[in-house]
């Protein structure tokens, strides 16, 4: 692969149906000194308490924070974007939480995270694009894309529901097809 | 499909400016994060090609910013949203502010109003409707006007209906409103204690006392300049030992002002306590 060496200032990891064992997964054997933060936007309904902080704190001493406005943003943490919030960046520093119209049906919406953030971190960010059924986050890769950034998308073939990684896969540049089992690794080695 | 990045940002700079300066509204210190997007929105919406042309209708058809004003604030919001806070409102704040011969509540940010309704529901099934006063407010007068009407839309009310229950609400949600074709209308009742004015968080003061605060969701599109200022609006209009109401994600922890308050509940609400 061929790829010059750029400081990654943020990961972020998009999901839906199907995603939550690749993110356990990846959880349990993720470095806990990363040099950068990860955000997760998963899709999940909209009362959902903050059960998947707790869950995903169990197997991590890193420390697990689901998001509230005007959060600072530091690496070496996990955050969750909230249930019924987009979450968009003021800066390298802030995020804020937007509670506008639903973007592909969904609240909190991939792709309105992944265009934030791809605008504020160019090519030191890593999109993340993993299992789900619907095509919330494929024009999300591409703005990362476009502005320099890296794109993975889950490998179609490993995921549960692999509607939203096909259509990523058929539809933006990519730069690294990953499995459930290397997630963890690719990210430890950034 | 996303809104299209027509606007650059030095462009919005200029937009906020010629507002403010021609109309008076304010909006120097919404973050921009989300401010921008309804800027590409409205581009969108309006078929606007470039920034030139919305910035020549702004400047040149003054009837046009209302809607601009309108578009450019979010106005998404449900009755009973987020139902574990109503149930926090209904089971532990209502009891407490039964005890004041008059109830002042304050719904800053009310947009088309459904939050303030879902009170007025709160308030008469807990016995409390007629000794209370809700004021609902907001910068837009288009959304008041919605709020004024009490009609809201049918398709809404599985999802109302369903809120309503969660918050602990025991009554069939449908005697609150009168079906009509596509819409419904809520009840003349819940508006006989409904005040709704305009009132600006951004540059207008305190106007009353009040032992109830709800401002929910209005907060996160400002920075953290004018969210101190607007703590400070809700800390001079507040009683001792009255309540303050956030959204789910909002807080006043990185405020000055949080030394004044203790979080009573885990859904985002705070008494104020005098420590003089």
């Amino acid at each position: 692969m061929h790829t010059e060496s750029t400081n990654t200032e943020l990961v972020l990891i998009g999901g839906s149906a199907g995603s939550l064992q690749v993110i356990l997964e990846m959880i349990k054997n993720i470095s806990e000194k990363l040099n950068f933060p990860i955000i997760l936007v998963l899709h999940r309904k909209a009362h959902s308490t903050n059960i998947l902080q707790t869950l995903l704190q169990q197997f991590i001493s890193t420390e697990v924070v689901e998001i509230d406005d005007k959060t600072d943003i530091r690496k070496n943490k996990i955050y969750i974007v909230p249930a019924d919030y987009h979450l968009l960046f003021e800066n390298k520093k802030t995020m804020s939480l937007d509670s506008s119209e639903k973007m592909n049906y969904s609240r909190p919406s991939i792709d309105v995270t992944f265009k934030s953030a791809a605008e504020v971190y160019g090519k030191t960010l890593v999109g993340i694009l993993l299992s789900g059924a619907n095509a919330d986050g494929v024009e999300g890769l591409a703005y990362i894309k476009k502005n320099n950034g890296k794109v993975w998308i889950q490998d179609p073939e490993t995921a549960e529901v692999d509607y939203m990684p096909k259509h990523a896969v058929e539809e933006v540049k990519y730069d690294l097809l990953i499995k459930p089992d290397n997630l963890a690794d690719y990210i430890n080695q950034l | 499909m996303l809104e299209p990045s027509i606007i650059k940002d030095e462009e919005v700079e200029y937009l906020i400016k010629d507002v403010y300066e021609l109309y008076g509204y304010d909006f120097s210190q919404y973050s921009r994060a989300s401010f921008k997007r309804r800027i590409n929105r409205i581009c969108l919406i309006e078929r606007f090609t470039s920034f030139a042309e919305l910035r020549y209708t702004i400047i040149n058809e003054p009837e046009y910013l209302k809607r601009f004003v309108e578009e450019v604030t979010v106005n998404v919001t449900e009755m009973f949203r987020d139902p574990y806070f109503f149930k926090g409102l209904r089971e532990k704040i209502l009891p407490q502010l039964g005890t004041y011969p008059l109830i002042r509540i304050w719904v800053a940010g009310c947009s088309t109003g459904e939050e303030a309704y879902s009170i007025a529901i709160l308030l008469k099934e807990a016995n409390l409707y007629h000794k209370s006063l809700i004021y609902g407010t907001d910068l837009n007068p288009s959304v008041l006007e919605t709020a004024r009407a009490g009609v809201f839309p049918l398709q809404q009310m599985k999802l109302y209906s369903e809120n309503y229950m969660l918050s602990g609400g025991k009554k069939d949600f449908s005697d609150y409103y009168t079906a009509n074709y596509d819409s419904a209308k809520f009840d003349k009742s819940l508006q006989e204690k409904l005040i709704l004015s305009t009132h600006n968080l951004v540059s207008d003061s305190s106007f009353n006392s009040f032992q109830l605060i709800v401002c929910r969701n209005v907060l996160i599109y400002f920075d953290r300049g004018l969210q101190e200022r607007v703590f400070r609006l809700f800390d001079n209009s507040l009683e001792n030992l009255g309540f303050l109401a956030l959204g789910a994600k909002e807080t006043i922890r990185f405020s000055k002002l949080d030394k004044n308050f203790h979080q009573v509940d885990d859904q985002r609400i705070w008494k104020k306590i005098d420590h003089n």
